[in-house]
């Protein structure tokens, strides 16, 4: 460990000479790179590994219904009366799989990760806008976690709507066990979340505008840095929709007001609610519910682009393209929330407009995709695990956006709505594809992150693996969503037409299985090489943008001395008339070099 | 002993990993050691070729997936629209199987072929306006046309006509079984409300009005609604406790059922129920299903339990919003039959004024 306080800052204005203990150091720190493995470890390690040990449980469920598992028996106990599943408690794993991994594994773990670690190390700042926020953020995400994780322990069992939580459904403790104590916790939980969600966006927003090194204009910044930097504007502009919703619900819920809830009648007793309306809160929800995807995604293309271009060797192709198809998504993202909504009963001519601006946004996303294909093409491809999962992830994002295509479209959204073909859909376009640059973020940044390298040959056995099993999971889902099979079914043979989907299931679960022992050898090549990992070089990857400029070492404030000044973009791969085939942002214009136009 | 089992799978995966490592060690032998866990020369052949492999590997999965279960599909469809909505249906698909197969391959040959060779330099590319603009305005003029064609077909569905002669049906949710209620021969539903339910000791089970006149000669099924081939049925969706949604695939409709409002979707029923178990599709769909489940039975049987009762097509109502625990076996029987049968059907139902007395 490097004695921090031996270490010059001439120009670091704010800079306190104060001994840091343990706490100080590894629990509340205000330390953005600190805070990366924090949430890191919380957010994409611990979460992660509960999300999807839970969809494997309830996998197994699908493929051999009502059987008795001994992991059933194990895990859900009272749950599972002799080992077979109870419907609740799958209708309660579906929701909190989907609830942890859309925003505590791909929301708070990708950009807290992210977002936190390359914000300032790749503008040249020495941390966050606000330390302090950023601390409060973390620990406020610790908290709605461990909400969260405790209303697995209610009685009647965790939260079981949905993760898209429909009231009455949601809002009713007649309706389903689940809506008592787990769902108030849940609301609870997502309250808090959306919190550390807000402070941090506002952070990582502050800190891109004022904290850029002298030379870094906008159109100098990574590509990683525009998607981190917009993400967290749409976070700040749809989350606290989301909070209002979840006001509004815990209103209805506790305190009888009539925001969503009229008419109803449940188990015998008309209630006493009158005149709100359902509809409402689905539009409140996918008001956040469809930028959400894009928080998830964009952080996810933006770690793509950079990795592409450092491994292909080039500059990404098409640097402005693609900085407007990111501002064009994260404008179109947030007028596109009705294709949820096509047959909920809202005005026909409504869903004529989603239908319209929701293929609008495909033209952009197809842009994304053909830059990247363009930006291999004549490169010298290094095929380090980071740049096979960015590779993956374009594929994963073309095959699972084509059937936006579809889904998009209200006509054909009528038979498909809450079938199979949705979760399809949604599972590779944003589930595996946002998973794919969370691991290839992981991989190259780890050296940065920790200081060490991941084993590269397990890396690829991860990479592979998880490749198969991915198509393996969701390519045969599409098929039975098209045979009419709704979604969120605990088990089909209530319905002999849906019988011979019996083996199409089995063959899911068994990719579904084959895809998660693959996680565990990222686990295991992720702790172990924390501690026993090769020690990392400066910039292994031969990279060319600024983090790779800063000691290996943490230090607090980045860089010893003076921040570097930039003098270029963070693209110039291969560059004619370079000794080397990459040139650091920080490098001076040679004296007959001229900058690159881009 | 399942405990014992699955410790023993684990070890034995670990094993496997560690052997599986070892084998890509080995294949860097021969050069000089290197464990800088950066990708070599070796490393960008072997994983560059195995996208190549993986390409093949997408393209199979396709062509296995679509020659193997495109027989699990949903059959022709049985209504008007139908047709239409299969018409769009295949054309997107075409669009995107064209674009899918397109595009992976551009993407898996290039990461095949520029995959790294020490000391090449990749070139220098930094942007091309036109390039951009064509791959904007390509997918740009498709989607255009498939929007204009979507949103015809769609206003073709949902603004359908309140006709005079079109059968007016009440499809009525609750956790978790449907109930479908008919306008009697006034052919009008008279208004209904959950505040009615606890009326007449239960005998009004979906909350009719009884002061409305419309409503006396309604009546109300449960298990099975009969509707007439070729007349147009205009669905009014309610529901009584959460949202679920009136999903029947076959004909290609879907609408939710909000509690405290009406929702509307309407189709005319083209093909009768027997018409359609005559259909090839479903007789071979049927037939595998059969067989399935009779060597079910077989297991069932051994097991002293009860076998399974051979199954026959029918048209479903399902929902397909979730709805709670039997969210999963929400069903009714839909019977479309010739006007004759229907009339016969309606003939022995007991209307709203006759049940209450």
């Amino acid at each position: 460990m490097s004695e921090v306080s031996s270490i010059p800052h001439s120009n670091h204005d704010d800079h306190h000479h104060h001994k840091e203990t343990f706490i100080t150091k590894y629990i509340f720190s205000q330390d953005h790179k600190m805070i990366a493995k924090q949430y890191l470890i919380l957010g994409v390690l611990f979460m992660g590994f509960i999300g999807v040990a839970m969809s494997l449980l309830f996998r197994l469920q699908l493929a051999w219904p009502e059987q008795s598992f001994a992991v059933f028996d194990i895990f859900l106990g009272d749950w599972a009366p002799e080992g077979v599943m109870d419907p609740n408690i799958y209708l309660a794993l579906v929701t909190i799989h989907g609830t942890i991994m859309v925003f505590f594994v791909l929301t708070a773990g990708l950009s807290g990760t992210f977002s936190n670690l390359l914000i300032p190390l790749q503008i040249g700042a020495r941390d966050m806008a606000s330390g302090l926020l950023n601390m409060i953020s973390f620990w406020l995400f610790f908290l709605s976690s461990m909400i969260m994780l405790a209303s697995l322990f209610v009685e009647a069992g965790p939260a079981a709507a949905g993760w898209t939580i429909y009231p009455p459904l949601s809002a009713l403790p007649q309706a389903q066990p689940g809506s008592g104590m787990g769902m108030t916790l849940w609301l609870i939980s997502m309250a808090i979340f959306v919190a550390s969600s807000l402070l941090g966006s506002l952070n990582y927003i502050v800190t891109v505008i004022n904290l850029r090194t002298k030379g870094m204009s906008m159109f100098r910044l990574p590509l990683t840095i525009w998607a981190f930097f917009v993400t967290a504007i749409i976070g700040v502009i749809s989350f606290p929709v989301l909070l209002s919703a979840a006001l509004l619900l815990i209103m209805d819920r506790s305190f009888g007001t009539s925001f969503f809830l009229s008419d109803i009648f449940v188990q015998g007793e008309v209630l006493h609610y009158q005149g709100g309306s359902p509809v409402l809160f689905e539009h409140l929800f996918w008001f956040l519910g469809h930028p959400e995807v894009y928080i998830v995604l964009l952080p996810a293309l933006g770690i793509t682009s950079e990795i592409i271009a450092t491994n292909s060797r080039k500059p990404i192709f098409g640097y402005r393209a693609m900085v407007a198809s990111i501002l064009a998504i994260a404008f179109l993202s947030t007028v596109v929330w009705g294709h949820h909504m096509f047959i909920s009963g809202m005005n026909p001519f409504l869903g004529s407009v989603f239908t319209f601006t929701t293929l609008l946004i495909a033209i952009p996303s197809a842009v994304k995709a053909f830059n990247y294909i363009t930006t291999l093409w004549k490169g010298n491809l290094q095929f380090n695990p980071g740049m096979l999962f960015s590779i993956g992830l374009v594929s994963t994002f073309i095959t699972g956006g084509l059937t936006g295509i579809i889904l998009g479209d209200s006509t054909l959204d009528i038979n498909i709505h809450d079938t199979y073909f949705v979760v399809a859909h949604f599972h590779l376009v944003m589930g595996i594809s946002a998973l794919y640059g969370l691991f290839a973020g992981v991989y190259h940044w780890f050296p940065k992150l920790f200081g060490r390298m991941m084993n590269k040959n397990l890396g690829f056995i991860h990479f592979w693996i998880t490749a198969i099993a991915a198509y393996g999971v969701f390519f045969p889902m599409h098929f039975i969503g098209m045979a009419g099979l709704p979604r969120r079914y605990y088990t089909n043979t209530a319905f002999p037409y849906f019988d011979d989907l019996a083996n199409i299931n089995v063959v899911i679960t068994v990719f579904a299985l084959l895809a998660g022992a693959a996680q565990l050898v990222f686990l295991y090549n992720f702790i172990s090489s924390m501690f026993f990992g090769k020690k990392a070089e400066q910039n292994p990857w031969r990279s060319n943008t600024m983090e790779w400029t800063a000691p290996v070492e943490h230090i607090h404030g980045n860089w010893p001395g003076e921040i570097p000044h930039v003098h270029r973009w963070a693209y110039d791969y291969s560059k004619p008339g370079q000794k080397e085939d990459f040139v650091l942002q920080t490098t001076p214009l040679g004296k007959d070099e001229k900058e690159t136009e881009h | 002993m399942t405990v014992l089992l699955i410790i023993t799978i684990l070890i034995l995966t670990g094993i496997a990993l560690w052997q599986i490592t070892k084998i890509f060690e080995l294949s860097q032998l021969g050069q000089k050691k290197d464990d800088s866990q950066i990708a070599t020369e070796k490393d960008n052949d072997l994983n560059g070729k195995l996208m190549f492999a993986f390409l093949v590997f997408i393209y199979a999965v396709t062509i296995y997936s679509f020659w193997t279960y495109s027989k699990v599909l949903l059959p022709e469809s049985a209504s008007a629209h139908g047709p239409a909505y299969d018409t769009l249906l295949w054309i997107s698909f075409a669009v995107i199987l064209f674009a899918q197969t397109l595009t992976q391959a551009v993407l898996h040959i290039f990461a095949y072929q520029y995959r790294g060779i020490n000391n090449r330099k990749a070139y220098f590319f930094t942007h091309d306006n036109k390039l951009e603009f064509v791959w904007t305005i390509i997918p740009a003029i498709i989607f255009f046309l498939l929007i204009i064609y979507g949103m015809i077909t769609w206003g073709k569905i949902m603004n359908f006509e309140e006709d005079e002669d079109a059968l007016v049906v009440e499809l009525y949710a609750q956790q978790w079984n449907w109930k479908a209620r008919y306008g009697g021969e006034d052919n009008v539903l008279g208004d209904a409300n959950v505040r009615f339910l606890n009326d007449f000791d239960g005998k009004n089970p979906i909350g009719i009005d009884s002061s409305d006149p419309n409503g006396m000669d309604d009546f109300v099924v449960t298990q099975e609604f009969h509707l007439p081939v070729n007349r147009k049925v205009i669905f009014k969706l309610r529901s009584q406790d959460v949202l679920h949604s009136a999903y029947m695939p076959h004909f290609r409709a879907q609408m939710n059922c909000v509690p405290g409002m009406i929702t509307e979707f309407s189709f005319t029923p083209t093909k009768t129920t027997d018409e359609m178990r005559m259909n090839s599709d479903v007789v071979d769909k049927v037939n595998r299903i059969n067989k399935i489940r009779f060597e079910n039975s077989k297991l069932l049987t051994a097991k002293g339990e009860e076998s399974l009762e051979p199954y026959q097509f029918d048209y479903l109502l399902l929902c397909a919003k979730i709805c709670g625990t039997s969210h999963y076996n929400m069903q009714m029987k839909i019977v479309v039959e010739s006007e004759k049968d229907y009339e016969k059907w309606v003939a022995k139902q007991q209307i709203f004024s006759e049940v209450i007395q």
